[in-house]
């Protein structure tokens, strides 16, 4: 296939809503192949909706949904057939032991037997699993269940991969291993589109991140233009206990940072310098809190 | 790894793969399994050794009350499927299924074909711990295939009805509590007294509902007997059920995973 898709996934006016309440309005978005795409936003912001709806499990009410090139809402089959899902709920079969959980799911997805039993030993193995392949799913700790999880999402290697919130719940070390093992997954050619309310997630490992805020993508960008877009650096002045004594917007240049502190010693402050860069969580809380404006003058009129 | 395996083995169908993934859960499901086991064992010893004697002291209350055992067995195996269904509808991986190219439905069907595997074992036991405490069977080999069919056409038709108060339950827990208004049907049946000995205003209730036809039959093939056209009864009671949860359940598994 020389062909090359320009999106992988396409999103245009996409709304839904549940009797009453409108989870989306409008949500627009692409995601290029082989991207890291995150969807950051808080609990009931509309993540699992979007997936929901992109994995052919829900129907929008309006809008276009392409994944793959095929639509979402007319050819079903066509984008079951490239993507994998790894929902919110581990939905993995609790009775079943790690290695049975991946010759059903090989099978179910057309290998033969012995097919999908060597497809399950080799992701046993590169989940680092074997010593639990036996073992019920019940056994296993968190960290385990979403790598299983994952695995059986790769069983036949997916064009397209949802992962909804992978590591909420799990400890930092669990987190550490599943971003590598995404990180690897795009790298060999997956897309990989995730949903997180975690900054530091979407930071680390999203080639693009979208803002998605009551049911609208609020900003979205690269981590550094995301950041970028809100006010530089600044240089604050802490005292002893850590408090913010006071601030000074800066360029970050030389210049910039000795104009600061003449400010500071001209005022006759004293304390420790700290040179702030602005993190995600700022960006993440500068977009909800002006949407939330917006959203109060709409309700008023 | 050939094509020729891909080929040879896109015929399996999802059905068969997701009755071998509830068998399995049957063999693991420890609890379900003993009390698949321990209770015809002890309802058939009870039945016998306990209220046999004062109900029929010639001591052939067993041949009468087996066939009342066989499908109270078979009521309480199959209720289980109810909790499994509910159970996967609610931890998430039927969606999981929807959103692969796999016919999801056919989850329902492994949960049902398990019970009917499963519930066949334990009517077998029944039979054999039946004939231990002093079964006489009668009826010609014909005979016997045809009380088998009765009897596996009902064990389908109830678990096809379990299964679909599974979808319609809302939690599993619901879903067991639904389950266990219909295990007490083959009490108020012609299955452990006979009609005649009954309040008068439960008989007609006990005449006309679907188990005292199809224990009729069953009890009459067995022991050689003429059902008369009870068995017209017991066959029609058995393909209503089956109808009627066919539909019932293709309603609500088509509500639950609505688009």
């Amino acid at each position: 296939m020389g062909w090359v898709m320009e999106y992988a996934i396409e999103v245009r006016g996409l709304r839904k809503s549940f009797g009453t309440q409108q989870v989306l309005h409008a949500v627009d978005f692409h995601v290029k192949p082989t991207q890291i795409f995150a969807l950051l936003g808080s609990n009931g912001a509309g993540k699992t909706t979007i997936i929901k709806i992109l994995s052919t499990l829900l129907a929008a009410d309006g809008g276009t949904a392409r994944v793959a090139g095929a639509e979402v809402g007319r050819e079903p089959e066509r984008v079951r057939r490239a993507i994998s899902l790894t929902g919110q709920s581990s939905a993995v079969d609790e009775a079943l032991t790690g290695e049975e959980n991946l010759v059903m799911f090989g099978r179910l997805r057309g290998l033969g037997k012995l097919a999908a039993q060597r497809r399950a030993a080799e992701l046993l193995e590169e989940f680092e699993l074997q010593d639990a392949a036996r073992k019920p799913l019940r056994s296993y700790s968190g960290g385990m269940r979403r790598r299983l999880d994952l695995a059986l999402s790769l069983v036949l290697r997916p064009e397209l991969l949802f992962l909804d919130e992978p590591t909420t719940g799990l400890d930092p070390h669990s987190r550490r291993r599943l971003w590598k093992i995404i990180e690897q997954l795009s790298r060999d050619g997956t897309t990989v589109l995730l949903t997180t309310q975690y900054l530091d997630e979407a930071d680390h490992l999203a080639d693009h991140i979208a803002v998605l805020h009551e049911g609208r993508i609020a900003a979205h960008g690269s981590a550094a233009q995301l950041k970028s877009a809100l006010t530089g650096q600044s240089v604050q002045l802490h005292d002893d206990a850590g408090g913010l004594r006071a601030q000074h917007a800066t360029d970050g240049s030389l210049r910039g940072l000795r104009d600061a502190l003449d400010g500071f010693l001209g005022q006759g402050l004293e304390g420790t310098v700290a040179l702030y860069s602005p993190t995600l969580d700022d960006v993440y809380f500068e977009i909800t809190s002006r949407s939330n404006t917006v959203t109060g003058q709409g309700e008023q009129r | 790894m050939s094509t020729h395996h891909l080929a040879r083995v896109r015929h399996t169908a999802p059905e068969w793969l997701f009755t071998i993934r509830s068998l399995r859960h049957s063999l693991r499901d420890g609890e379900s399994l003993l009390l698949a086991i321990v209770l015809p064992v002890m309802l058939m010893l009870l039945m016998t050794a306990v209220f046999g004697g004062a109900l029929d002291p010639t001591g052939s209350y067993v041949d009468f009350v087996a066939p009342a055992i066989i499908l109270t067995c078979a009521g309480f195996g199959a209720s289980t499927t109810s909790v499994y269904v509910a159970n996967d509808l609610k931890s998430g991986i039927v969606d999981r299924f929807r959103s692969m190219p796999v016919r999801a439905s056919a989850v329902l069907t492994g949960h049902v074909l398990a019970s009917v595997l499963r519930n066949l074992l334990a009517t077998s036991i029944v039979l054999v711990v039946a004939v231990l405490v002093g079964f006489r069977a009668g009826g010609t080999l014909l005979d016997w295939l045809g009380a088998a069919a009765l009897i596996t056409g009902y064990i389908l038709a109830i678990t096809y009805l379990f299964a679909a108060i599974g979808l319609a339950a809302s939690s599993p827990e619901s879903a067991n509590g639904y389950g266990f208004i219909l295990l007490f049907l083959p009490y108020l049946s012609s299955g452990f007294v006979p009609l005649e000995s009954l309040v008068s205003w439960l008989r007609p209730l006990a005449t006309y509902q679907p188990m005292t036809p199809i224990i009729d039959t069953i009890r009459a093939l067995m022991l050689g007997g003429d059902p008369g056209n009870q068995w017209i009864w017991a066959v029609g009671w058995c393909l209503a059920i089956l109808l009627f949860s066919v539909i019932l359940g293709s309603w609500f598994f088509r509500r639950r995973t609505r688009r």
